[in-house]
């Protein structure tokens, strides 16, 4: 059972058909196009195209090259954070962590770099450890006691919430931490985590880059290593994985600290873009990673998903969020928008892949 | 099962590198500028000790995790219950049903006085009755304004939110706005969208109104220049908080837009961004006298049986204006985080 969960999605992406299927008369009879359509993030490439040809008609602003780099890089800030929950979620397991630990990462390098007035990278790196360490926690953690990954995460995320409050006031005597823009290597460091270039007159943030070329790598990783594999098998189920050989608790962990690396990155973005770091922030964000994963077509119970599906699921998000005020609708009703067009896109998404599949 | 330990092992190993890696650059990666060392030398406002008995106040707020504004607030508040004696509680819950709580326990705990915020004044009146039934005085601070003497309160400090917003809207006619966007923080907060409204009310040119998400920098960055690129007609950004205004100076400069920004509320950072001319002007609410006076007042009511506003009019804090005039003046305090 759970080996077929773990080979399917990896033998059916390529578009050439793995050596084997050769045989199977079902796949055989249905057409490239039915076939496509089945593909996890067809329905929600279609859900993002309907949503982005809506607020092309009812957004002018929209069509602009530089609305769409801004777009853009609203998804990227939530893309590069999907990846890894998407990639966990695949697992098995979710991070309700996820949305205040790049607030933890921001802070423990800005108050390193500060407080010890030392050159901002020093800061980076320590922030670097501290994610990882929190990501290897919540795995440890899970794999050790057997707790669900919500109540794991639900603790590490309260718990965080009160450390980056609490730390930042003992150690600032602020709940905000300190201007660290006129340090050493702070110039290095925004060129790094977030600098912008124009391309033909429009200003397309580093972040965007950094968040194609993170779900280039985690494609690969996920449909031709053997470690995606793995990932594929733990999320399907846990002890026929075990049983036929695949170090379930390293894939977990590993999982985790993938998610506590996004969770730097981001971090470190904010703190590069926008100098100093409120310690309240973050909080309702890890809703909109594991929703933007879900959109984007990953199971929530685990074995199956994509990295393109969460792609355009982060920028579905980014379109409506953007798309509502470029459309200048009255901004009480924001959140109600953002929410029926999220579902009504997944419904799509959901409709794409029942048709797909109907015989 | 046995294999789970090797990879385990292996990936602590380059944990426990990086983490000697950065321990042995720290010797050689100092900063030459900013940091720790440029700020020290900065001592905080003290005045003498009162020698009056040891008394307890509580303060109870709205305040929501990791705000500044907040911080500000309970940094007055200490200040004034280090000069008078006086053990300060400091609570807060931004649900009203808790912050009421919150103040149940303060009536349990038989502290000398209660100073809270009425940002939700319904919520809180049957617990307020409470106090004032177990003979507790009760100041109100920060918001509340149009409720504190219905509720029997001692004294009021704060400002009227719409009234600064007012005062703000006759600034920007001042400063010659035609199109400006007020930029809401937390949707469905009373106190900031009353702050917009008193802006309407007196501005002579068109107001827009943007939800942002305030928890989130990237979000508030990018809706902004969304709406800047939208409209450009949009000449004054106007913010309700200083990280707010921060960011939306990026905004501008994202969208291309010609928008000056103008804020309520300051910090250090942006004491920066009014000198440099980034910023127009902040208009302030004071939130550090806030909490100074409404401890101090307690402290004045028990040990001399005053009562500031002689119990009819409230105390206005603000709405005192910052811009480039006066910056200067404000900066070494702003530096401590005191303003």
């Amino acid at each position: 059972m759970s080996m077929t969960q773990q080979a399917e999605p990896a033998v059916t992406s390529p578009p050439v058909s793995g050596p084997g299927k050769e045989k199977d008369g079902r796949t055989r009879q249905r057409s490239l196009v039915l076939r496509l359509l089945a593909r996890p993030e067809v329905g929600v490439f279609l859900g993002a195209l309907a949503i982005l040809v809506f607020f092309l008609i009812m957004a002018p602003t929209l069509r602009q090259g530089s609305s769409m780099s801004t777009v853009l890089y609203q998804s990227s800030t939530i893309g590069i954070m999907v990846l890894p929950v998407a990639l966990l979620m695949i697992g098995g397991e979710f991070d309700l962590s996820s949305g205040v630990a790049p607030v933890a990462s921001a802070l423990t390098a800005s108050m390193t770099a500060f407080e010890l007035t030392l050159n901002v990278w020093v800061g980076v790196i320590a922030a670097l450890v501290v994610s990882l360490a929190i990501g290897f926690f919540n795995g440890w953690l899970l794999v050790k006691t057997g707790l669900p990954s919500f109540l794991v995460t639900l603790g590490t995320f309260m718990g965080l919430q009160g450390v980056n409050l609490a730390v930042t006031k003992l150690v600032t005597g602020n709940v905000a931490t300190d201007d660290i823009s006129d340090m050493d290597g702070f110039d290095q460091a925004r060129a790094v985590f977030a600098s912008s270039f124009d391309v033909g007159g429009v200003n397309v943030k580093i972040t965007v880059l950094w968040w194609l070329a993170f779900a280039a790598l985690a494609t690969w990783v996920l449909l031709r290593t053997k470690y995606g594999n793995w990932i594929f098998a733990v999320g399907g189920n846990k002890d026929s994985a075990r049983a036929v050989g695949v170090p379930v608790n390293f894939t977990k962990i590993s999982l985790f600290v993938l998610v506590g690396f996004g969770a730097w990155f981001v971090g470190m973005h904010n703190l590069f873009q926008y100098n100093t770091v409120q310690s309240g922030e973050g909080v309702g964000n890890e809703l909109i990673y594991i929703a933007a994963a879900v959109v984007g077509g990953c199971l929530l119970t685990g074995g199956y998903g994509t990295i393109i599906g969460p792609v355009f699921g982060a920028f579905m998000f980014g379109l409506v969020q953007l798309g509502i005020v470029y459309a200048t609708w009255n901004p009480d009703w924001f959140k109600t928008f953002l929410g029926v067009m999220l579902v009504g896109a997944t419904l799509v998404n959901l409709w794409v892949r029942k048709q797909a599949t109907r015989r | 099962m046995d294999r789970s330990s090797h990879p385990r092992s292996r990936r602590f190993a380059p944990v426990v590198a990086v983490a000697a890696a950065a321990a042995l650059t720290l010797a050689g990666c100092s900063s030459s500028s900013g940091g720790k060392k440029a700020e020290e030398g900065a001592a905080n406002a003290s005045a003498g000790k009162a020698t009056t008995p040891r008394m307890t106040v509580a303060l109870v707020t709205h305040q929501a995790p990791g705000d500044t504004f907040w911080d500000t607030v309970r940094k007055g508040a200490e200040a004034a219950a280090a000069k008078d004696n006086i053990k300060l509680v400091y609570s807060a819950d931004p649900n009203a049903g808790n912050q009421a709580n919150l103040v149940q326990t303060a009536i349990d705990q038989k502290v000398d006085g209660i100073a809270v915020t009425l940002a939700k004044p319904d919520a809180l009146k049957g617990v307020i009755g409470k106090a004032e039934q177990a003979g507790i005085p009760v100041v109100g601070l920060n918001s509340g304004l149009s409720d504190w003497k219905k509720l029997n309160l001692l004294e009021f400090f704060g400002q009227d939110e719409s009234v600064a917003g007012e005062a703000f809207g006759k600034k920007l006619n001042e400063v010659g706005a035609k199109h400006a966007l007020c930029v809401i923080q937390e949707q469905g907060n009373v106190g900031l969208t009353q702050r917009c409204d008193g802006v309407e009310k007196t501005f002579d040119g068109k107001l827009d109104v943007q939800n942002v998400n305030g928890a989130d920098k990237p979000s508030v960055k990018s809706t902004l220049t969304a709406k800047l690129k939208q409209d450009s007609s949009i000449d004054y950004v106007v913010t309700l908080g200083a990280p707010f205004a921060l960011t939306a100076v990026q905004s501008v400069s994202d969208a291309g837009s010609k928008a000056k920004v103008a804020t309520f509320d300051l910090n250090k950072e942006l004491i920066g961004a009014v000198k440099s001319g980034d910023i127009q002007f902040a208009v302030d609410q004071q939130p550090y006298l806030q909490g100074y006076l409404a401890v101090d007042g307690l402290w004045l009511y028990k040990n001399n049986g005053n009562y500031s506003g002689g119990g009819e009019q409230p105390v206005l804090t603000g709405p005192a204006f910052v811009d480039k005039s006066n910056v200067d003046k404000i900066a070494e305090f702003a530096a401590k985080g005191t303003r």
